[in-house]
C-alpha cells in the first residue's frame, strides 16, 4: 500500500519536475560578477561554456556556440572542462553542464544559463553583452 | 564509442517500468534483477540496450545522430548504488530506505525516458564539486 503511494508521488513528482526543469533548461538570468577565465576574451564578447565528460547536451551545446561565434565578429567561443577548472565552478555555481557564461569584452558577466540554450537566446544575450560596453562608453 | 540516443531513452522506459513495478508489489527479486541490468550497463553491455538493438531499433530506421556513450553509462552506474541502497533497505526491513532509494533511481529512469533528462549524469559535476579542488589548470 504505502509502495502505491510512493509511486504516486514519485511520478507525479517527475512529471511536475520535469515540465519545470524543461522550462528553466538553457534559460538566460542575469548574473553579476567577473570572471578570470586565464585565457584571451573576445574582442566584443566571450561565449564560456563549461562542459564535463558525463554530459549528453554539450555536444549540442558546442554547436550552437561555435556557430554563433562564428556568426558574429569578435565575438570568442571558450569551453572549459569543469573538472580542471572546479574553482570557477565553485565561484560561479556551476551546478549542471552545459552551463554558459555570456561575457562581455571586460570579463564582466551578463548573463547565465544552465542546460543546453536555444540559438536565438544565446544570440539575443550577445547582443546585451555587446550592447551594454557601447552604452556605457556613450555616457562616458 | 557512440550509441543511437533512443537506445538509453528506451532502456530508462523500461527501467521506469521495472522500477515501478517493484514500489507497486514490493518485489525485491525484480529490484536485485534491475541492480543486475545496471551493472550490465555500467559496464557497457545494457541488456535493454541490446533489446533495443535487435528488435526495436530496426523497424525505426537510422538515428539522426549519434550520441557519447559515456554519460548513461555513468547513470547506469549511477542506478547501482540506489539499486543496491534498496536492496539494503528491502533486506533488513528497513522499509523507509528501500522506498526511497527505489523511488530515487524512479525518478531519474522516469525524467530520462519522458523528457530526456539525465540526473545520474548531472550527478558527475555535483559529487565532483564536493571533493577536495584539485585543478590541472
Amino acid at each position: 500500500m504505502t509502495g502505491f503511494v510512493v509511486l504516486a508521488v514519485t511520478l507525479a513528482a517527475g512529471t511536475l519536475g520535469g515540465f519545470l526543469l524543461r522550462a528553466r533548461a538553457g534559460a538566460f538570468r542575469g548574473r553579476d560578477g567577473a570572471m578570470d577565465l586565464g585565457e584571451p576574451l573576445g574582442e566584443r564578447a566571450t561565449l564560456v561554456q563549461f562542459s564535463t565528460a558525463f554530459c549528453q547536451p554539450c555536444r549540442a551545446t558546442r554547436r550552437v556556440l561555435a556557430e554563433v561565434a562564428g556568426m558574429v565578429p569578435g565575438v570568442r567561443h571558450v569551453e572549459i572542462d569543469a573538472e580542471s577548472r572546479l574553482d570557477l565552478v565553485r565561484a560561479h555555481d556551476v551546478m549542471r553542464t552545459p552551463t554558459v557564461f555570456v561575457l562581455d569584452k571586460d570579463g564582466t558577466i551578463v548573463k547565465k544559463a544552465s542546460g543546453q540554450p536555444r540559438k536565438a537566446d544565446v544570440i539575443a544575450a550577445l547582443a546585451l553583452a555587446v550592447d551594454s560596453r557601447s552604452q556605457q562608453s556613450d555616457g562616458m | 564509442m557512440q550509441v543511437d540516443p533512443r537506445g538509453p531513452r528506451f532502456g530508462a522506459a523500461v527501467t521506469t517500468l521495472v522500477l515501478a513495478t517493484v514500489l507497486a508489489t514490493g518485489a525485491t527479486w525484480l529490484l536485485a534483477l534491475q541492480a543486475i541490468v545496471f551493472a550490465f550497463g555500467a559496464f557497457g553491455h545494457p541488456p535493454y540496450g541490446l533489446f533495443f538493438k535487435r528488435f526495436v531499433r530496426p523497424r525505426l530506421g537510422p538515428p539522426q545522430e549519434l550520441e557519447d556513450s559515456r554519460p548513461p553509462r555513468f547513470a547506469q552506474g549511477v542506478g547501482i548504488l540506489f539499486a543496491v541502497v534498496g536492496l539494503i533497505g528491502f533486506s533488513l526491513g528497513i522499509i523507509p530506505l528501500a522506498l526511497g532509494a527505489t523511488a530515487a533511481a524512479l525518478l531519474a529512469a522516469f525524467l530520462n525516458a519522458a523528457f530526456g533528462f539525465c540526473l545520474g549524469c548531472d550527478m558527475y559535476l555535483l559529487i565532483r564539486r564536493l571533493q577536495p579542488g584539485r585543478n590541472y589548470s
